[in-house]
């Protein structure tokens, strides 16, 4: 039995059932003047599930026969290894994987498909697909060699770049590709979506649950469709006053926040030490934790607004440090700190 | 291995001309004739090609502007469209370029000796062409032993170095060049390519959204082509309108940002100025897109004074270094409306 979130995922662009304008406009796309694309939007937009639907849509059923490689590379001082998942028409690679190798996956792997042509000869079109994953991760020396090969392939390869944020990809490259925005649903989109689950489950779910849901998830509909499943294991009735679960670990960050807020001092700061390496233990990404912390502290309303300056400041000062340093423990703690100590100066 | 890096014994090279392609492909100048807005680069370029005595040359330019297109038009000038493929090099950042590499393939392209083989229909001088695309990516070191290669096989080979910054060219190796400067292009002249790309096209447009159209590609002429395409494709055969032309170029709603000042502005609570950042952040716009509208915002609202816009523009420039280092956005732009509404107090 498979999880809602992928049973219910939809597979072509007309059952998108999200930004249904974005889809439609993405159908008139699916031509064999195809350019490159850039995808972008907040994580938990849908993104992927939009890219497999282009993907069918341009290739037919094909494209979601797929299976996962590992290919090496050699460089000078080691072997590097990359996973590659790939149907007939399409690859997809997540390059930032390798760190700042990136380039070499590039120059090797993509001149190589670059210069091949379409091995199935009745394909729909000519060219094939890279699908490249966290593409504002990836160096500016890579994205530089995709320069010349994006126009000089062009008619046996397109690439679809897919990114949070466009922020970090350089000039030329974004000229080189149509750019296309996906924003979080609404919550109305994900409360449909909920009842749409629900009833398919046979699961009595009202409206206002279901946007209690939603809005909780914070228009995330990933994050509401695997709430909405947990609640449902529980307790067979939903009524309205149902409490909903929040995740474990950011409940750890409220406790965290109530702990800063309420007193400021070294032993705090010990306490809270205890409850980071948890989360890291966790896996949650330390600038994920930092920038958790910063917001609960940001709207706390037991903190004066003169403090939440300063709060925020070193959020932005501390979260640079943490991306360009090493040890991320270092910043997230040296943040709190500065943090109680904005607090602190407000108080008396 | 995965079937997908199979080639396909390819039965049909080079109907290259047939394949439907994206616009910026598709509208790639084929003749010097055709390039738009460079006439001077174009007009000394076609004086030195009559003249049987091509220079190294150093072309360089913001992207877009026609410096890929130019070289390759060149060439095809010079040897035809046969021909071409066999005299020139070109090597960019997607190629290894240490500098033993250089060696090797240059070495290699040179040694062969020019063939006698003519088109008669074209000039075809007896020396070949090596194009350094993207140069301004290769390493110093890369770049000072490049000199001697140049000197060497200066007899039979002609480089020509493209890069978006002149100043990250040392200084030996440029002044070996003759210097070509590719300016972005004006309103006028985008706007005309894109007209006439919009004839062929048969595309639904009116003057106003072309101009636009112009103004949001800021003098990159690839930008446009790609913005019209993205327009129509998008719109089918509607009429194009000026707001799907901001929609496609991510540019933020005025309202949008407007309701992100005016929170601003108007001593909201955090918690309050936390909703109006989430709600565009979760739009998905990009931190470097919203960091730039606001500014101009602020600059042109008459309720800062001066001190004030100062203050507000050094937290801005410190907040782009945040951005390029990958600092997250939301974190960023949040700071950003609070110092703005900081400062308004
Ligand atoms: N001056 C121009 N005249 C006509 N078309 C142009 C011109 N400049 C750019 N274009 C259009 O933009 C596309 C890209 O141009 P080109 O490759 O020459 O840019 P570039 O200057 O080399 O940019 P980059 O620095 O990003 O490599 C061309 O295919 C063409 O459609
Ligand atoms: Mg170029």
């Amino acid at each position: 039995m498979s999880l809602w979130i992928d049973k219910y995922r939809p597979t072509t662009l007309e059952n998108l059932t999200f930004n249904q304008g974005l889809s439609r406009k993405l159908k008139n796309l699916t031509d064999s003047d195809f350019p490159h694309l850039l995808i972008f939007g907040p994580s938990g937009a849908g993104k992927k599930t939009r890219i497999l639907c282009i993907l069918k849509e341009l290739f037919g059923d094909g494209a979601e026969k797929i299976k996962i490689d590992q290919r090496s590379f050699e460089t000078q001082r080691k072997k590097l290894d990359i996973n590659i998942i790939s149907s007939k028409y399409h690859i997809e690679l997540t390059p930032s994987d390798v760190g700042t190798y990136d380039k070499i996956v590039f120059q090797e792997l993509l001149t190589e498909i670059a210069q091949t042509q379409q091995i199935d000869a009745d394909a729909k079109q000519r060219f094939k697909v890279v699908v490249i994953n966290e593409a504002d991760e990836i160096t500016r020396d890579a994205q530089a060699a995709l320069r010349r090969t994006m126009e000089k392939y062009m008619s046996n390869l397109r690439i679809i770049l897919c990114c949070n944020s466009t922020s970090r990809i350089i000039e030329p490259i974004r000229s080189r590709c149509m750019l296309i925005r996906v924003p979080l649903p609404s919550i109305d989109e994900i409360s449909t979506t909920l009842q749409h689950i629900a009833s398919n489950e046979e699961i009595h779910l009202s409206k206002s649950l279901a946007d209690k849901i939603s809005l909780q998830s914070q228009r995330n509909p990933r994050k509401a469709i695997l709430t909405f499943e947990v609640m449902a294991s529980q307790k067979k009735k939903l009524n309205d006053n149902v409490e909903i679960p929040k995740v474990d670990w950011e409940q750890v960050i409220d406790d965290i926040v109530g702990k800063i807020v309420k007193t400021q001092a070294a032993e705090t700061l010990s306490t809270v030490r205890q409850k980071i390496y948890e989360l890291q233990s966790h896996c949650i990404p330390p600038s994920l934790i930092l920038k958790k912390i910063a917001l609960g502290l940001f709207t706390n309303e037991d903190i004066h607004s003169k403090a939440k300056f300063d709060i925020i400041n070193s959020a932005t000062h501390y979260d640079h440090r943490l991306r360009t340093g090493r040890h991320s423990i270092f910043h997230i703690e040296a943040f709190v700190s500065s943090a109680m100590s904005a607090i602190l100066s407000t108080k008396y | 291995m995965n079937t997908f890096f199979q080639a396909r014994p390819s039965s049909s090279v080079n109907v290259h001309e047939e394949i439907p392609q994206p616009w910026i492909e598709k509208y790639r100048p084929k003749s010097m004739e055709s390039i738009s807005a460079q006439e001077q680069t174009v007009a000394v370029l076609k004086k030195t090609i009559e003249s049987q005595n091509l220079p190294h040359m150093l072309f360089y330019g913001p992207p877009g502007t026609g410096k890929t297109s130019t070289i390759l038009a060149l060439a095809r000038e010079l040897y035809g469209p046969k021909l071409m493929k066999t005299r020139i090099l070109e090597l960019n950042a997607s190629d290894e370029r240490g500098i033993q590499v250089i060696r090797d393939k240059v070495k290699n392209f040179a040694r062969t000796a020019v063939s006698n083989r003519r088109d008669s229909d074209y000039p075809c001088p007896p020396y070949k062409i090596v194009i350094l695309d993207e140069a301004d990516l290769m390493t110093q070191d890369a770049q000072s032993a490049l000199r001697r290669v140049i000197e060497t096989y200066s007899k039979v080979t002609r480089f020509c170095l493209i890069c978006n910054y002149v100043t990250r060219i040392i200084e030996p190796l440029a002044s070996r060049c003759a210097k070509f400067r590719f300016k972005p292009l004006d309103i006028s002249n985008t706007t005309s390519r894109l007209k006439m790309i919009c004839e062929q096209e048969a595309v639904n447009y009116s003057p106003q959204t072309l101009e636009e159209l112009a103004k949001l590609s800021e003098g990159d002429l690839r930008k446009a082509i790609m913005y019209l395409q993205s327009a129509s494709k998008l719109h089918k055969k509607e009429m194009i309108t000026s707001e799907s032309i901001r929609e496609i170029a991510g540019v933020v709603s005025d309202d949008l940002i407007n309701s992100l000042v005016e929170s601003a502005k108007s001593n909201k609570d955090e918690t309050q100025l936390e909703e109006a950042v989430t709600k565009v952040i979760d739009s998905g716009f990009s931190a470097i897109q919203i960091l730039s509208q606001v500014q101009d915002r602020i600059l042109d609202d008459f309720q800062f004074n001066e001190a004030q816009k100062a203050r507000i523009g050094e937290f801005i420039g410190q907040f782009d270094k945040y951005l390029a280092d990958g600092t997250d956005e939301h974190l960023v732009i949040l700071n950003l409306i609070k110092v703005i509404s900081d400062t308004n107090e």
